[in-house]
Parts: C-alpha cells; structure tokens; sequence
C-alpha cells in the first residue's frame, strides 16, 4: 500500500492538537518546540506532495477511500487535484510561518496551539476531502476554533462583537451550502439509486438544469461568504482586526480560500451548469469586491483594516477569475489565491510584529519603521508591490491572466476592474511610506527592540515564495492549469 | 566565456541584479567597498554591450541574440529577448550612463547600500524594456523600473519628495493601465505575446474580421485598433513626456538625487521613445498615418512649451528638468513625420533624427543634470538668482557647463545638432508648418540656455561665493570623470557621427 500522505497532513495537526492539550500548561517552551515541529512536519510533506504531483497523469491523485457510514454512503476519501495541491502547500507555509511568529504568545500557548492546528487540520481536510460530506465536516472545524481564538486571544476592543459576527456569518453560509449538497445528494438517489456524498460520483449526476438554476447559488454563495464575497464580506475586516496576529494569517491567508475553493469544488463543479446561468451575477458581485473593496482600503486610518479591506478586494478577483469561467480566468483565480495567501499572510504577520511594539496600528501615529525594524519594512514593501500587482511579484502573475479572462467574457469589465490596480497601488504607497518611513515618532523610541530570527525566517520564507512565482510563474502555473482542465471538462469546454 | 557569447543579452541584462544581491550581504557600514564594487559591476555590462556592438551585424534584418526560455506557458508568454539597431543604440546608452550615474553618487552618504542596490535594480529594468521581444515581457521590465526609481526619489529626494514621487509614480502607472489593457485584449485576441507574431497578425485583421465576437457589432476592428493606438500613444506619452502629459517630470527631477535625475532624463524618458518606435509604428501604421498631425502638434506644443517652462524658471534643476521636454518633443516630431509619409526617405531621415536625438538628449541631459548637481552640492542652493558670475572662482566647471549647454542648445559641431537638424529636415517635407515652429522652438532653446549660463556664469559676482566658508571649489577629478565621456561622445559624434547613424540608419530602414 502507498503511504497515505494526505492522511498524514491532514491528521498531523490534529493529533498535535490534542497532545499538545495534554501537555502541562506551564511547560510553554514545549509546547512550542511540539508546534514548531509538527508543522515543519506538514509543511515538509505538502513540499513532497506538491512536488512529486505527477503533472502528466493530471486528475486527482494520492488517493484514499475508507468506506466511514456505507449505509449513509459517506466515505473518507481524499485527493489533491492541481488546483488544491497548491492550496495544501500555501496551509503548510501559513501554518509553518503562522507558528514561528507566535513563539511569543505568552497567554496560555498550550490552548492557542492546540486551537489553532485544529483549524489547521480543518482546512487541510477541506483542500483534499472528495467526499462532499466529509468536506463540510472539516469546513466545520476549520470554522469552530476561529471563534475561540479571537474571542480569547484577540483585540479587547472589538473581540466578542467581531467572533461573534464572523462565526454568525460563516454559519449562515455554511447552512445554505449544506442544505444545497443534501439536495444533491438526494437528488442523486432519486436518479441513480447510489446513497452518495462522493464527489467524484456526484460530477457524473447529470443533475438537470432547473435542479442546478434553483441550487447554484444557495452553494455557491454560501460558501463564497468565507471567501469575502460582496455583500457578506463585512464579517471578514472585523474578523481580521479583531484575530491575533497568527490566526488573521491564517484566516486572510487560507480561510478566505477555502470559501473560493470550497465554491469552486462544490458550486462550479457539481452544478457545471447552474454555474453557467448564474455567472454574470457572480461577476457583477466581484466586480463590486474589486473596486469598492480597494476604495474602502484607501480610506482606512488602521493598518489592520487596510489590509483586510484589501483582502476583499483582492479575493473579488478571485471570485471574478472563477466567475469568467475562462481557461485563464481560472487559472489565474487559482495563482490569486495562492498569492494572496502568501502575501496577506506577510502582511499581517508584519503588522503584528509593529503593534507588538508600537501597541497602535493607526497609520498616522507610526512612521519611521524602517530604521527600527528594517526587515519588516523590506518584506511589507514586496508584500504591498504584490499587491498592486507589480510586474516581478506573484500578484501581476495572477492578476494578468483573470483580467484576459475578463476580457474574453466582458471586455467593459476589464476597463473598469483595471480602476482597482491605481487605487490599490496609491493606498498601499502612502500606507508604506508612513508607517515605515518619515521620522520616528518619540514615544517609539526604546520600545522597538529588533524582531527574533524566528520572525525573520518566517518573513523570508514568505518574501521568498511572492518573488520566486513572480519571476517564474511556470513553478506554479502549469499546475493549476490542470487542476482548470478538470473544471472545464464538467463545464463542457466552455 | 563560451556561454557569455550564447547568453550575451541575458548576461548584460541580469549582470546588475546578481550585482546587487552580492552587495545585500555586505556590512553596511562598508560604505567604500560597497561604492566600488557597484561601480564595478555596473561596468561589466558596459563592457559587455561593447562586445555586443562589435558583434552585432548591422545589416542584418530582424533581432539578433535572440534568446527564448519558457517563462509563463499558460499565457503563452515566453521570455524572448533580442536586440536590433535601435534597441542596441538604447543599450549602449543605458549601460554607459549607469556606471557614470554611480560614480556621480560617491557623494551620497547616506543609506549607500541601498542606494546602489536601487540603481543596479534599475539598469535591469531599464535593460529589459529595451530587449524585450515579447509583449509581456516588455510590460513587465516597464513597469518594474518604477519601483527602484520610486524609492531613489522617496528616500534621498528633496523637501518636496513625497508628493514628487507618489504623482511620478501614480501618473506612469495610471498611464500604463491602457497599455495593460491593450496588452491583454491582443493575448486573448492571439493567444500569444510574441512581438513578431503579433505585427504580422495583427496588421493582416481584415477590416471585417469577426476575431472580437464579445466585442458585439458596435466596435469594429477600426475602433478597436484606434482605441488601442490612443491607448498605446497616452502610456508612452506620459513617459516621454509630451505636452500636456509633462507635469510629472520637473516635479521628479527636482526632488530626485543627482544621479537619479541623469537616468531619468538619460534613459528614463528614452523607454517612452522607444515605446513609441517599438511597438506604436509598427503595430498601428494605419493609424499613426491618420493622426499624425495631431502627434505633431503635440511634440511641436512639447518643444515650444518645454522651451517657455524652461526659460520661466528661477530653479536650476527645474530649468534643464523643462529642457527635457523641449528636446524629447523632437524625438516625437521626428516620430510623427514618419508616421505620416512612411516608407518615404524623408520617413527614414526624421527617424533617424528622433533616435539619434534620443542617444543625443541621453548624453547631454545626464550631464547637464550632473553639473546642476555639482553646483548644488557645493551651494545648497538652485536658486539662479542667488548665483551669478561663478564663472571665474570656478573656471572649470564653467568651461564644462558651456561646453554642455551647446551640446543642449544644439550648436553646429556638437550631436544636438544633427539630430535636430535630421529630424527637422524628415519633417519639412510632409508638415512644413510644424517644422517651422519647431524652429521657432529652437530659437527659444538658445534662450533659455542662455539664461541658464548667464545666471549662474556671468554677470555681477555673488560676493557670498567667493570668500569665506561659502567659497567655492571648482569641479573635482572624480566629478570631471563622470563628465569626460559624455562630453567626449557629445563632440565625436557631432563631428563625425557616422559610425553610430549607420546602425541606426540600417535599423530603421529595415524596419520601416
């Protein structure tokens, strides 16, 4: 038998979880030393993963199917196809990168870690699940700990109102989601006579179109709410101010996508057809996302909210690349949401590594960071070039082919979204320079003390990563490009 | 040595980056070591692109050097590089001005590091545009030069340098975004970013062709191409810049750094022309024909109004910052002649005026900036009122500004003149009325060049510069290094400048 890879990923963290939570509380520096450990684990094994993907054979692979409730026909069954195994990757780097920077948390470590490698096992469950149940499963617990986590660990001032709306938010779409897949499900029986939930069995359902018409957007929608899509997306700033530094990493950096993926895999891919009806009201929605979302962004005077402002709008052309249903659409909706994990997840790691120091995130009361904190100031720099999409960064690499498929489906559209990329790029200037350069204001004077090498790894690794797929984005490109195929063949080549 | 004569454009191209990566691991505070080896390393592609140019075969057609690796296969774009005549003729130009731009910098004390890794960063970007023989690629090498020059300005700029640099960078990306969007509708129109493709399919669209179906009936291949040309035209015309699109420029300049305005008016500007040569000409003939007379009156409103702003400034920087626009307004007067009357002998010879005027404005824009920045250094101050009659407490500076304003002023003996005089000489065919303003133009150039001379030169001696702590001191050997080859190329190619407008003269006549 092959080694179960996905299984490993997937169980790491949610075994770490529960060792850890059994680990004394007053022992911090093991706690820690466990964390780091398993998720160097992981991430090392969704390098393999990513790697040894056989790019000729395409299609899912690194299979497993375990029969779990035969009678109900759910089965565990996991597999990366190109589209996800990128996504696998992008959690083990948020999650590597995500721990290293919270070796300082200092308020019960044992429970945040353990917390937070449950979300991490959860998001992991829901990038390779191929079994729909299975996939809402995960989701769920991705879902449960981020309230947790920011209501315990997060901002005083707004922590119970923001948990409070996010966890509200998520469950309404995850709600209209499931009521979606139960219709699948038993639609399907009422076809085929097979009890179900396995995905790839649910592809070939044939549902008919009034089925798809009436069910696509309940699915669609309700998970493209974690995706920040407009008008549910106001949960997501609140959620990411409100988060601790590490858990906004992961909730910018992979839940967002998880809502795009999950819409994707279940919306599009099961209601190949509904998706095609219902596509023009998905872009008008992104288009709002992109334009309206980088408008907000400029008007912040929180660094926190800038970003997470800029995430909706970032995420809109994600939504916007999926909605073209266009080969390069697509593909570039799956390079966005690995870029824009890797690059929001800087961006916060950043800014919690000022607060920590400066204890305020108001753009007018910082500057001259840079003199203090020179490195964070060189990895926020790329971060904000690639999200103005500067050519040589991973955003361009990714912007550049949603905008073609927005010139193939609506040219006008194309025009108007371009409005966006100035926007973007005055609001992240001005934010760089004020907060990083210009004179030092003097209360900061001796309260910046230099950021750990821990952090310092963990801001490389992501530096890395933006500039390496800017420069060669055949690193990543031919693989999503498969995982695209796949979602074109349900779409009938359109 | 067997692969730097395959990888001859990618050595010379990615030669700066390496550069500076090395330098990232230096101790800061080595700033002399730091100094020299990005002098040195800014060399080596001089050196190399001197190897280029005896290679190079003149009277070949089509990119030479090519080189192509897979760079972005799901947009079928690839990373195609290669050189022709006019692209080698910027080449040169780029790598000679970056090591003089370096050299100009020993002054700069502060941040030295980072400062040498912007500019070695930006030599790459700048080398990209001009090698590029991919749409894509092109963009991208566009586009990231703006980023090390952003910083130059923001970080070792003047006063005013925020507001300078957030408009220089807003007003070329904004500009950018309709080549962008015209970038991206001929990949999606040809499924490719081959530049060469590109012009054969593009200009064989028949007028009905039914290859836009999401474009409906109301946008004929006639509108598109013409929004798409304007689209083209406003990018490169920011970055020339043309009248009215110029209000970015004295604002960069006088905030940049000395160095930073040399390749900004050096090579900077030259990627708008170049633009314009590339891809304009070639990818929209039809309709470069059409308005040709409204591209005319722009570069002759650049060349009146760049003379006027000059002459009305006080600021020294801003005076040759304004004499950017008044000279690159001929590079697109020579453009737009050609445009207008192609394939024409007249055609080639506005052509090889505007290029040979962009090699020219390269070599006397750098170094009129250079010495705004030598005075600068030395006084503190721009204001010409508050020179005067500097001519004697430092005579070699002086003898070197005169000879560089007339190298500007485009005297007869010096390359301004040809250039000027080529692309004048294109244009009075076809557009009489255009070159004869442009004359008149160039009647105001002397004006103001004479202001500038006059004011900081001549006239009652400012006593506040000839005694005491604000006495000046003349010229240094290492500032008077960075001046002897612009000024030895300046008065070579004046007397004799055959040897350079053959290869530009092949290029063009090959090419249109």
């Amino acid at each position: 038998m092959q080694f179960p890879i996905l299984s490993v990923i997937v169980f790491t963290p949610l075994v770490t979880s529960l060792l850890i939570l059994l680990m004394k509380p007053e022992r911090k520096t093991e706690v820690r030393v466990a964390a780091l450990a398993a998720a160097s684990f992981a991430l090392l094994l969704s390098i393999w993963v990513f790697i040894s993907y056989d790019k000729t054979a395409a299609g899912y692979q690194f299979l497993e199917k375990y029969s779990w409730l035969p009678a109900l026909g759910i089965s565990y069954h996991v597999g990366v196809d190109g589209m996800s195994a990128p996504l696998v990757l992008l959690t083990g780097v948020v999650m590597f990168t995500g721990v290293l920077i919270s070796w300082g948390i200092d308020d019960r470590p044992r429970e945040f870690f353990a917390f937070l490698f449950l979300l991490a096992g959860g998001v992991f469950g829901v990038f390779v699940s191929l079994d729909l149940f299975m996939l809402f499963f995960f989701y769920e617990i991705a879902v449960f700990p981020m309230y947790l986590l920011i209501v315990i660990w997060g901002w005083v001032k707004t922590r119970e109102y923001a948990a409070m709306k996010l966890t509200l938010y998520l469950f309404l779409g995850s709600v209209m989601a499931l009521v979606g897949a139960l219709a699948m499900y038993w639609v399907n029986y009422q076809n085929t006579g097979i009890l179900t939930f396995d995905m790839l069995q649910l592809e070939k359902a044939g549902f008919s179109g009034q089925f798809q018409y009436i069910w696509f957007m309940p699915v669609f929608m309700g998970f493209a709410i974690l995706g920040g899509i407009f008008p549910f997306h106001n949960w997501s700033p609140d959620g990411h101010v409100a988060a601790p530094t590490a858990v906004s990493m992961f909730h910018a950096g992979v839940l967002m996508k998880l809502g795009a993926f999950a819409a994707l895999r279940v919306g599009v891919m099961l209601l190949p057809e509904g998706a095609k009806q219902w596509a023009w009201l998905i872009f008008i929605l992104a288009m709002v996302n992109v334009v309206y979302g980088a408008f907000i962004a400029m008007i912040q005077t929180d660094l926190k909210y800038v970003i997470g402002f800029s995430s909706v709008s970032h995420m809109g052309l994600v939504m916007l690349g999926i909605a073209t249903l266009t080969p390069e659409g697509l593909t570039g909706a799956g390079l966005q949401m690995f870029s824009h994990g890797v690059m929001t997840a800087l961006f916060f790691a950043s800014v919690g590594m000022i607060y920590d120091r400066a204890h305020t995130r108001m753009i007018p009361e910082l500057g001259g960071m840079v003199k203090a904190l020179p490195f964070v100031a060189i990895a926020f720099t790329v971060g904000g070039l690639v999200g103005m999409g500067m050519p040589g960064f991973s955003g361009f690499v990714a912007e550049f082919p949603i905008f073609m498929g927005v010139w193939k489906t609506q040219w006008l559209a194309a025009v108007i979204a371009s409005i966006s990329i100035i926007v973007t790029a005055a609001y992240i200037l001005i934010a760089v320079r004020k907060v990083f350069f210009g004179k030092m204001p003097a209360k900061f004077e001796g309260h910046m003390t230099p950021i750990s090498a821990l952090d310092k790894v963990a801001l490389f690794t992501l530096v890395l990563l933006m500039t390496g797929l800017g420069m060669f984005p055949n690193l990543l490109a031919p693989m999503i490009s498969l995982g695209v195929q796949n979602v074109l063949r349900l779409l009938g080549g359109a | 040595m067997d692969f730097i004569s395959t990888h001859l454009l990618t050595s010379i191209l990615f030669f700066p980056i390496l550069a500076a990566l090395a330098i990232l691991f230096f101790p800061t505070e080595q700033i002399k070591l730091i100094r020299w080896t990005a002098l040195i390393a800014s060399l080596v592609p001089f050196v190399l692109s001197l190897l280029l140019w005896g290679r190079f075969d003149a009277s070949a057609a089509g990119f030479q050097f090519s080189e192509q690796y897979p760079w972005y296969d799901a947009i079928h774009s690839s990373f195609h590089v290669g050189v022709d005549g006019l692209s080698l003729t910027m080449v040169m130009l780029t790598t000679l001005l970056t090591p003089l731009a370096i050299l100009a910098s020993f002054g700069v004390t502060d941040r030295v590091k980072a400062y040498m890794i912007l500019f070695l960063l930006l030599e790459t970007g700048m080398l990209g545009v001009f090698m590029a023989v991919d749409l894509l690629i092109f963009f991208v090498f566009w586009e990231v030069g703006l980023v090390p020059m952003y910083f130059l300005i923001n970080q070792w700029g003047s006063a005013n340098r925020n507001y300078a640099s957030l408009k220089f960078m807003i007003y070329t990306m904004g500009g950018s975004l309709g080549l962008l969007l015209a970038i991206q509708m001929l990949g999606v129109l040809f499924q490719t970013y081959d530049l060469v493709t590109i012009y054969t399919r593009w200009n064989a669209l028949e007028a009905s062709a039914n290859l836009l179906p999401w474009f409906g009936s109301y946008l004929t291949v006639e509108t598109v191409k013409t929004i798409a040309f304007w689209a083209f035209v406003i990018a490169f015309a920011i970055k020339v810049p043309v009248w009215p699109f110029h209000t970015w420029l004295p604002d960069a300049h006088t905030e940049a750094p000395t160095a930073g305005s040399m390749l900004l008016a050096g090579v900077l500007l030259k990627l708008g022309a170049y633009g314009f040569l590339r891809l304009v000409l070639p990818l929209y003939p039809a309709q470069s024909a059409q308005y040709a007379g409204w591209l005319a009156f722009l570069a002759v409103m650049a060349i009146i109004f760049g003379a006027l702003g000059a002459y009305g400034q006080n600021d020294f920087k801003r005076l040759v910052a304004y004499s950017s626009v008044n000279h690159m307004g001929f590079v697109l007067l020579g453009v737009a002649a050609a445009a207008k009357v192609a394939g024409t002998a007249d055609a080639t010879i506005a052509l090889n005026g505007a290029v040979f005027q962009m090699f020219n404005h390269g070599l006397s824009a750098a170094g009129m900036f250079f010495l705004v920045g030598v005075i600068y250094e030395r006084a503190h101050t721009r204001d010409l009122n508050q020179l005067g009659g500097l001519f004697p407490i430092v005579p070699v500076y002086g003898a070197i500004l005169l000879f560089t304003s007339m190298a500007s002023l485009g005297l007869p003996g010096l390359s301004g003149f040809v250039s000027e005089f080529l692309v004048v000489r294109g244009a009075w065919a076809s557009m009489p009325i255009f070159a004869a303003l442009a004359m008149i133009g160039l009647l105001m150039t002397g004006a103001y060049i004479l202001k500038g001379i006059k004011k900081v030169l001549h006239g009652p001696l400012n006593e506040h510069w000839a005694h005491g702590e604000h006495q000046l001191t003349d010229i240094s050997a290492r500032e008077v290094i960075v001046m002897a080859p612009l000024m030895a190329l300046i008065l070579i190619l004046g007397i004799w400048p055959a040897w350079l407008l053959d290869v530009i003269n092949k290029a063009m006549s090959m090419l249109f």
